[in-house]
């Protein structure tokens, strides 16, 4: 019983790190519907420009953090005008592999300036566990992190489902042609984007990295995305809460799996998180809250 | 090329020497036209005659040249969004729903380059016009039929309050009733709003009983012009499009 529990909180604590970095993936790709494969890189440059305003500047995490967010976000407005704008939206091939390209990019430069010796992230949360019961350990850092996803999450359902710029936001992503046609500024709009799912991403990595059992370094998010694209694609990829979800399960599955099927070792963790990735898609092809398209013509 | 000054006197709409191609395919070879205020015109033409590509090319949506200008404002090097700016609302064909978004909000991008506080307002008053879109508008749009797309599409163009509606083929994929009764809305449109249209049509009965005057495009050249009445009994447009 303790061990289960023990287990479960792992998957949890986990879990919410890939969900919400899933959040990250799912903005960007309800903006452009395209996989952006530097979406990851945006989450560590986020995270280690919070660690140099924390750590060297030596200002208090949070307000650290708020201005990595904005500095973030505008380094990928400014990638969205340069690098992706002069290109046909719809076209997704080119843009896929411009966005491979921004992946190495910003990997190399981050490892140039901050070398890749892993180092301590300051804390975000309390230390310390909130329930404990022999070795199954509930920490400040999993209840955090989960918190922080489930607000993160009601304010961006607000952002996209009661604003105008929401409307527009998802507006672009049902119909780009429509969308010109009825006046939304397309460029500006998907600028909004890049901007918003880097700022996301940037809480998401500063999240990841900030686990007393982490550190951060250069490669960590290529890793992680690997987890987080799973929960993104089971929660149905176009769904805010199916990321969550879909974090979690995946947390959960990989936990479990090595913990209770000891015939699976631990290094094929996320090797048995993609087995039932495939096969819940099997079943529903749209993930689990995915929006199935329906039109009636 | 017009001169790109803004003058409230130009016509609402003015194409000349219209040039327009997909990549090598040249589709249109330099039409000229006119659609003065409060008319209806329809184009008229055979598929492949560049119909739907002159409506795409006014809305600057394929690679064009030539003059096209909206009350004297040429549309030169404008963006799509920035024709829609000046009054200018397209219906493409297919009517370019939005489908995964509620019939609401597909109403709401309508009305997304006005700034005034009557949208709601507005969109109840279509709801009233057409009840099948009201009692549906929470649902995604991609799930009202074809007709209902079509008049949720018509409607979404003129929450715009648009000077010039564009029209492409509105009539496509619509059961023979509910098209008669379409034109009749459009023209209802047409004497409350004042709006200048002009439409795409292959149905050219009903298209040329609510339209004022017409061009017949051929092969991307405009092979007739004239008022609906001599287009409706011009021995070849009657032959080739009326179809008695």
């Amino acid at each position: 019983m303790e061990l289960l529990l023990a287990r479960l909180f792992d998957g949890v604590s986990s879990g919410a790190t890939y969900a919400v970095i899933a959040v990250a993936l799912v903005l960007i790709y309800k903006a452009t519907t395209l996989i952006n494969f530097a979406q990851g890189e945006l989450c560590m440059i986020g995270s280690f420009i919070a660690y140099a305003f924390a750590v060297d500047v030596g200002l208090p995490v949070i307000p650290a953090v708020i201005l990595a967010m904005v500095m973030t976000a505008l380094l990928a407005a400014g990638i969205e005008r340069t690098l992706i704008r002069p290109f046909d939206p719809s076209n997704h091939l080119p843009l896929v592999i411009i966005t491979l390209g921004l992946l190495l990019l910003i990997n190399s430069v981050a490892g140039m300036i901050w070398g890749y010796d892993p180092r301590r992230f300051p804390g975000v949360f309390p230390d310390g566990t909130v329930f404990e019961w022999g070795v199954a350990r509930l920490r400040w850092y999993t209840v955090g992190t989960l918190i922080t996803t489930i607000v993160l999450l009601v304010l961006l359902s607000l952002l996209l489902n009661r604003t105008k710029v929401g409307l527009a936001f998802r507006a672009v992503s049902s119909n780009l042609e429509s969308a010109a046609l009825s006046g939304v500024p397309i460029g500006r709009t998907l600028q909004f984007g890049w901007a918003l799912a880097a700022a996301v991403g940037t809480i998401a990595g500063v999240l990841f990295v900030s686990d007393p059992f982490r550190q951060i370094e250069p490669t960590f998010a290529a890793r992680v995305l690997i987890f987080a694209s799973a929960a993104a694609v089971l929660g149905g990829l176009d769904s805010l809460w199916g990321a969550l979800v879909g974090g979690l399960v995946i947390g959960m599955v990989e936990s479990m799996l090595i913990g209770y099927l000891t015939f699976i070792p631990s290094q094929m963790g996320l090797a048995s998180a993609v087995g039932v990735l495939i096969i819940v898609l099997l079943i529903r092809p749209n993930g689990l809250f995915g929006s199935r398209r329906v039109e009636r013509v | 090329m017009t001169a790109p000054t803004k003058t409230k006197t130009g016509a609402p709409l003015e194409v000349s020497a219209l040039h327009a191609a997909y990549g090598p395919v040249q589709v249109l070879h330099g039409i000229e036209f006119r659609v003065d205020e409060g008319e209806a015109v329809v184009i008229l033409g055979a598929n492949g005659s560049g119909k739907t590509t002159t409506l795409r090319a006014i809305c600057r949506m394929v690679s064009t040249s030539g003059s096209v200008s909206v009350y004297g404002t040429s549309l030169a090097g404008k963006k799509t969004e920035a024709v829609t700016k000046l009054g200018v609302a397209h219906v493409p064909q297919g009517r370019g729903t939005f489908a995964d978004l509620s019939v609401d909000d597909n109403m709401r991008l309508g009305a997304f380059v006005r700034r005034d506080k009557d949208v709601q307002k507005d969109i109840d008053g279509w709801y009233e016009v057409f009840p099948i879109l009201g009692s549906r508008r929470a649902q995604p749009a991609g799930q009202l039929s074809g007709g209902e797309q079509q008049m949720l599409a018509i409607s979404r163009a003129l929450m715009g309050n648009p000077r010039v509606l564009l029209l492409d083929e509105p009539s496509l994929g619509l059961a023979p009733l509910i098209v008669k009764d379409l034109f009749e809305r459009l023209k209802q449109v047409k004497l409350d709003r004042g709006t200048t249209m002009l439409v795409v049509e292959q149905n050219a009965n009903l298209a040329l009983a609510m339209a004022d005057r017409g061009y017949v495009l051929e092969a991307g050249l405009i092979a007739i012009s004239g008022t609906a009445e001599d287009l409706r009994t011009n021995e070849a447009v009657r032959r080739a499009y009326l179809g008695y």
